[in-house]
């Protein structure tokens, strides 16, 4: 577990809770693209998405590190990304639901990547602009890597929107599971007021512009059902997220405190 | 014809000799290019297989940075997959074909596969005794006869010499840490060590395709020159790890400057590689599962590339049509 004093200071530190809600995102998300490692449909496109989930998890390491420097800095506790990310529960995760439902098959797989790799190229633009220091550096750094996200799970959703029939019919399928799960990200929570709050408007339409436009080139109808799931940003989350992280966690939770 | 074809041998085994490159598009003996591709294709196929034990801990890595340093790691066996595959097709057979060669059991992989990884040091173990050995295969095919392969290889022997110090370096911290991580570490050792002494193949008065892959320059060490010289490095090293070697038998023998070893179970390497290791009909499960499962992924892929050539195809006539009038 993660030490008392350090949790609360969690609690009250909406940046703290900022930067730890967008590295929860890239872990988890990284998590569920790695579990394909070995098991993708094609070669080239299970490297693919591995060097994405390394991405991913590049980027959740450098928003814990400097979580962690905060952390440390502020309550002269030493922190580590390694305690963020292994001694946290579930009700301390902060990131979106889309992230940590299962893969499903590879169709959902991609349209996951896509309708979060989207958010987070519109937000890590924003970012660029908005933030200053650590954070800037870290959305300038990621946005290269977002943007050949986008690409690729967009080229993917066309591919299989207009494939085949069966293809075609499992993308509708998971749209129509993964859909009622967009709706989170595009609402800022409390801690995102503060540096995007200003912006949310914005991001949200140039999400829903660019999702419109991949839908309708995979001669996939854009869903109509509004009704939106929420609660992973301020940690009520599905019960998957329990399972991944006694899977992720297990090592460091059953042998606490030690170096590997 | 006869003439002909004798004469052909002949060159092909002079150039051969003198250390020149055979290339795809050259003419080969049909033995050799069988020989290769049962060769590259079972390289290839070890390559893949290989990615399911190490893949078994991605998620559950005991730290970011190993977490990234295995996901890189088992992605780059990908990629030696594809670098072999591609040597192969050189050869004239299709990937597919190589797939379903696989899946129906009828080629082979490299049967360390087939052992489990049952704890976090395994993925430490595989990288210094696993990768150890298969470099010490490898090195000598980036000098072998046919260039797309040892050109392949070249690459390949980079990345696993960085994944052995990888792996040791996995073991060195465990060995550094509390008892039971150093347990961890010894036990991994033990279940490593004999199935890692197997892949170098077997002994060389029984190893059936040897003698004729030397004379083509294939192979340029035999299976027992390579163990030994696995066993001389290995022996050495561990003894950084403070560790040691599960065989009463292993001590340095001053007459021959070798380290002398113990009888390897030739029983159970026959067994592993007709089926029965502990993992074999798992990992080619997980195999045809893939491969089954990704199978309307591909068909889509295909059917839509189809349909975007149809319609570039029309619009370069239309655009022509225009043209003209």
């Amino acid at each position: 577990m993660l030490q008392q004093s350090i949790k609360s200071f969690i609690q009250q530190d909406q940046q703290i809770q900022y930067l730890l809600h967008l590295a929860d995102n890239a872990l988890i998300l990284s998590h569920r693209n790695s579990q394909w490692c070995g098991h993708g449909p094609i070669l080239e496109q299970d490297i693919a998405l591995t060097n994405i989930a390394l991405d991913q998890l590049g980027q959740a390491r450098n928003l814990y590190q400097y979580a962690a420097l905060l952390i440390t800095e502020k309550t002269g506790i030493s922190t580590t990304e390694d305690q963020l990310a292994y001694l946290r529960d579930v009700g301390e995760f902060k990131n979106c639901l889309l992230a940590e439902l299962p893969n499903g098959d590879w169709g959902q797989t991609v349209l996951r990547n896509f309708l979060m790799g989207s958010y987070q190229f519109f937000l890590y633009q924003e970012l660029q602009q908005l933030a200053s220091g650590q954070l800037k550096a870290i959305a300038d750094k990621s946005i290269k890597e977002i943007t050949y996200h986008v690409r690729w799970s967009a080229d993917w959703v066309v591919r299989l929107g207009d494939g085949t029939t069966e293809s075609h019919a499992r993308m509708v399928q998971a749209l129509e599971l993964l859909w009622s799960y967009t709706g989170e990200m595009l609402e800022p929570c409390d801690y995102e007021q503060g540096l995007i709050g200003t912006q949310s408007s914005y991001i949200k339409a140039a999400w829903e512009a660019k999702i419109a436009a991949v839908l309708a080139e995979g001669n996939l109808v854009h869903p109509t059902n509004d009704w939106m799931q929420s609660g992973g940003k301020k940690g009520l989350h599905t019960e998957h997220l329990g399972y991944l992280l006694a899977e992720m966690q297990f090592l460091q939770r059953a042998y606490p405190g030690l170096e590997w | 014809m006869e003439q002909t074809t004798n004469q052909l041998q002949v060159q092909f085994q002079k150039r051969v000799d003198e250390e020149q490159k055979i290339e795809p598009r050259d003419w080969m003996p049909e033995k050799y290019r069988q020989t290769l591709i049962r060769q590259i294709s079972q390289h290839a196929h070890s390559e893949i297989i290989g990615m399911l034990p190490e893949g078994n801990w991605i998620t559950r890595a005991p730290s970011l940075r190993r977490k990234a340093i295995l996901l890189a790691k088992v992605q780059d066996e990908a990629g030696h997959g594809l670098y072999l595959y591609s040597a192969a097709e050189t050869l004239g057979i299709s990937r597919d074909e190589m797939y379903e060669q696989l899946h129906s059991g009828k080629a082979k992989y490299s049967s360390i596969f087939n052992y489990p990884t049952l704890s976090w040091a395994d993925m430490g173990a595989i990288g210094w005794l696993v990768d150890g050995a298969a470099i010490l295969n490898q090195i000598p095919l980036c000098r072998t006869s046919f260039g797309p392969y040892a050109r392949a290889m070249v690459r390949v022997c980079k990345e696993e010499s960085f994944h052995q110090r990888q792996g040791f370096e996995c073991l060195l911290q465990l060995s550094k840490g509390s008892e039971v991580q150093r347990q961890m570490c010894q036990d991994a050792i033990n279940r490593w060590w004999w199935p890692s002494l197997m892949m170098f193949g077997p002994k060389d008065d029984e190893s059936p395709n040897s003698k004729l892959s030397m004379q083509w320059k294939i192979k340029r060490f035999t299976n027992d020159e390579l163990r030994q010289k696995f066993v001389d490095m290995i022996a050495e090293q561990i003894k950084v790890l403070g560790m040691v070697l599960p065989d009463p038998d292993l001590k340095w023998n001053e007459q021959t400057k070798h380290y002398d070893y113990g009888e390897i179970n030739w029983e159970e390497f026959k067994q592993v590689i007709q089926g029965n290791g502990p993992c074999n009909k798992e990992r080619l499960e997980a195999r045809k599962k893939a491969w089954a499962d990704g199978a309307w992924v591909r068909d889509a892929a295909t059917a839509y590339a189809a349909k975007k050539d149809i319609q570039k195809a029309k619009a370069n006539s239309l655009n022509k049509e225009t043209q003209q009038s």
